[in-house]
């Protein structure tokens, strides 16, 4: 029954020097050594433009934290020692550890049970150009719930925090991080999921903004049957660093996951970093997995590295594959769409929107939906593409 | 009246190492109502005259003039060239993921019209050309070409043609990959679009199959990247026979045995 698909992609089948099980975590921001730069989980990221993130910065600002919440979602505002926190993941890296170490409030999220509720807007603003903050926010869909949140991320400064996930057996949740940042705003976020037995989550990851955004996905299973689709849109212009990090753990039996991320680039230092990283443990029999990853480059002088690892420790899975591709812009889907007259910088459009509507489509909640499209439009009309 | 004059076309293509010359002096004019058959063996640059009046970037004209109605057609970018008149059905059609059929179509209307047409008509306009060409509507939600047979792009080439109704149209080979039935439904659609109006047509094709279907008023022996004989009908009956061995000194098939 053991099937084992890969598809080619750019760069080989990668397999990591440590396994990903080893990988270190901790609560305890001390327990992480200052990062230099060369480690593998950081060598793609501009430390010097994290504005002390990974050093010990202390938080000079604060964020502020707004919650449209629908009918029957329950929203608190919780201190540090709330025994709920933390349980959806440990922090896997200096930065995630410095935010668990520093944050004073959380936010907490609850969607009821055995019932589905209209989509939650949680909006969070920057501490303001030049200054730092740390944050905590959890959204727990309760057993059977269904509904979704989401995470609009806006402003100026430098930001770091942990987001929990956990999808309670049963449940349905829909999650979309909209990273809108100003220009200036650093932010390093790692989500933590937790899905329960039977529980499906639709994860998807909007990166537009920023000068650096850092993201760490990592998906756990608490239980069998648990399914995690994990979409990314991102679209980085001259000088952005964009980083996706989406790790998913299977450690339980008959769990599935899908990844797909899709990015633009343009500009020159325009850069994307896609790490994906897929652990199918010995205990995970009957696991199906795809990760994608697949980058358009628009102009010269934009740059995108993709790394797909997949380990594999049992032989009893359903299908596991991976693919990752990153080319240049389709002249020849230009020149077909300007041979029936439609104009260069139309045609263009047409194509970038085409790229991306596989993952704009999956987003069910229409405003948001429309944002994108608004948003993918104007970033192609500000290089003029 | 529309006038398609090429005249002593010289074109390069740029490869790994040094330019190379493939078409060496193409003369041809085509009128409104004329169908001229261009037949040459493989390799002979029949694909690279239709890819240099449309336009591909891969191709350098050297020298010569291709002008439509006057209008010099060199000097227009791809865009500009199809919305002056000008259709390429293409050998291999490209594939668009995530840009629907329809939204493609009524793209391509709008820009070669001049407005957008009205979406009443338009839509009855689209599933009548659709079912003219047995082609199931289920089509038009479909990403451009994507995961279309080889019959099935040919199809859409066609449906494009009678959508856009150009004043100049050149196939590529529109026939070759096609079935009995394709072919047939295929040609049905190019007598359509020439019955429609004044229009010309210049037909690339290896094969003389076609010329069954559509009736060519010229017929044009394409070799080393010029046309080295024209003449009528009785031209493709001779090819047919004969193949192309005369004007290549080596034996390749112009009729399917």
């Amino acid at each position: 029954m053991a099937a084992l698909s890969t598809q080619p992609h750019s760069h080989g089948a990668v397999v990591p020097v440590t396994s990903r099980a080893e990988h270190f975590t901790s609560y305890d921001v001390n327990a992480f050594e200052v990062p230099g730069g060369r480690e593998e989980i950081w060598r793609f990221t501009p430390l010097k433009r994290l504005a002390g993130l990974h050093s010990g910065a202390a938080a000079t600002g604060s964020t502020a934290v707004e919650v449209n919440a629908a009918a029957g979602v329950t929203v608190e505002t919780v201190g540090r020692d709330d025994s709920r926190l933390g349980t959806a993941g440990v922090p896997g890296d200096r930065v995630a550890a410095q935010a668990y170490s520093s944050f004073e409030n959380a936010t907490v999220v609850t969607l009821p049970g055995d019932a589905k509720s209209e989509p939650t807007t949680v909006t969070v603003t920057g501490p303001g150009a030049g200054a730092v903050a740390y944050g905590h926010i959890q959204v727990k869909a309760s057993q059977f719930a269904e509904g979704t949140v989401i995470l609009d991320f806006r402003g100026s400064g430098a930001y770091a925090d942990n987001i929990e996930f956990l999808v309670a057996d049963g449940a349905h949740l829909t999650v979309i991080t909209i990273h809108d940042w100003a220009d200036d705003a650093v932010h390093v976020s790692q989500h933590h999921m937790k899905l329960g037995r039977d529980a499906t989550l639709r994860h998807t990851v909007v990166t537009l903004g920023g000068d650096v955004v850092r993201v760490t996905p990592v998906v756990q299973y608490a239980g069998r049957g648990g399914d995690a689709e994990l979409f990314g849109l991102y679209f980085a212009d001259a000088g952005q660093h964009q980083e996706h990090r989406p790790f998913i753990d299977h450690g339980q039996p008959n769990c599935r996951s899908n990844v797909v991320y899709k990015g633009a680039l343009q500009g020159e230092g325009a850069h994307a970093v896609w790490i994906g990283d897929v652990l199918i443990r010995v205990a995970a029999e009957g696991t199906e997995t795809f990760e994608l990853n697949r980058n358009l480059i628009l102009t010269d002088g934009a740059r995108a590295d993709s790394v797909p690892n997949l380990e594999i420790e049992t032989g009893e899975i359903e299908g596991a594959g991976h693919a990752s591709a990153t080319g240049r812009f389709d002249d020849e889907q230009l020149f077909y769409l300007q041979a029936r007259g439609i104009p260069e910088e139309q045609a263009r459009r047409l194509v970038v929107r085409g790229f991306f509507q596989e993952l704009i489509a999956k987003i069910a909640v229409p405003e948001v939906r429309e944002r994108l499209e608004a948003a993918i439009e104007a970033e192609l009309e500000a290089v003029g593409a | 009246m529309a006038t398609l004059e090429i005249k002593d076309l010289h074109v390069s293509v740029v490869s790994e190492d040094a330019p190379k010359e493939i078409l060496k002096g193409v003369d041809l004019t085509i009128k409104a109502g004329e169908t001229h058959a261009i037949m040459g063996p493989n390799g002979s640059g029949k694909s690279t005259l239709s890819y240099a009046i449309a336009g591909h970037p891969k191709y350098t004209i050297t020298s010569g003039t291709v002008t439509l109605d006057g209008e010099d057609v060199l000097e227009m970018s791809v865009d500009e060239r199809a919305r002056a008149g000008l259709f390429l059905a293409m050998q291999y059609p490209v594939e668009v993921p995530g840009v629907s059929m329809s939204n493609f179509l009524r793209t391509a209307a709008t820009a070669v019209r001049g407005e957008a047409p009205a979406l009443r008509h338009w839509v009855k306009e689209v599933k009548a050309a659709m079912s003219d060409l047995d082609i199931d509507p289920a089509f038009a939600e479909r990403s451009v070409n994507e995961g279309f047979s080889g019959g099935e792009k040919k199809r859409h080439e066609i449906l494009q043609l009678g959508l856009l109704q150009p004043k100049v149209a050149i196939l590529d080979e529109t026939d070759s990959g096609l079935d009995v039935d394709a072919l047939r439904v295929v040609s049905e659609g190019v007598n359509r679009y020439k019955a429609s109006g004044e229009v010309g047509v210049m037909l690339i094709t290896h094969y003389t199959r076609i010329l069954k279907y559509i009736e060519p008023d010229f017929v044009h022996v394409f070799a080393n990247g010029r046309i080295v004989e024209s003449g009528g009908r009785e031209l493709a009956d001779q090819l047919e026979a004969e193949g192309y061995v005369k004007y290549t000194g080596k034996s390749e098939a112009a009729a399917l045995s």
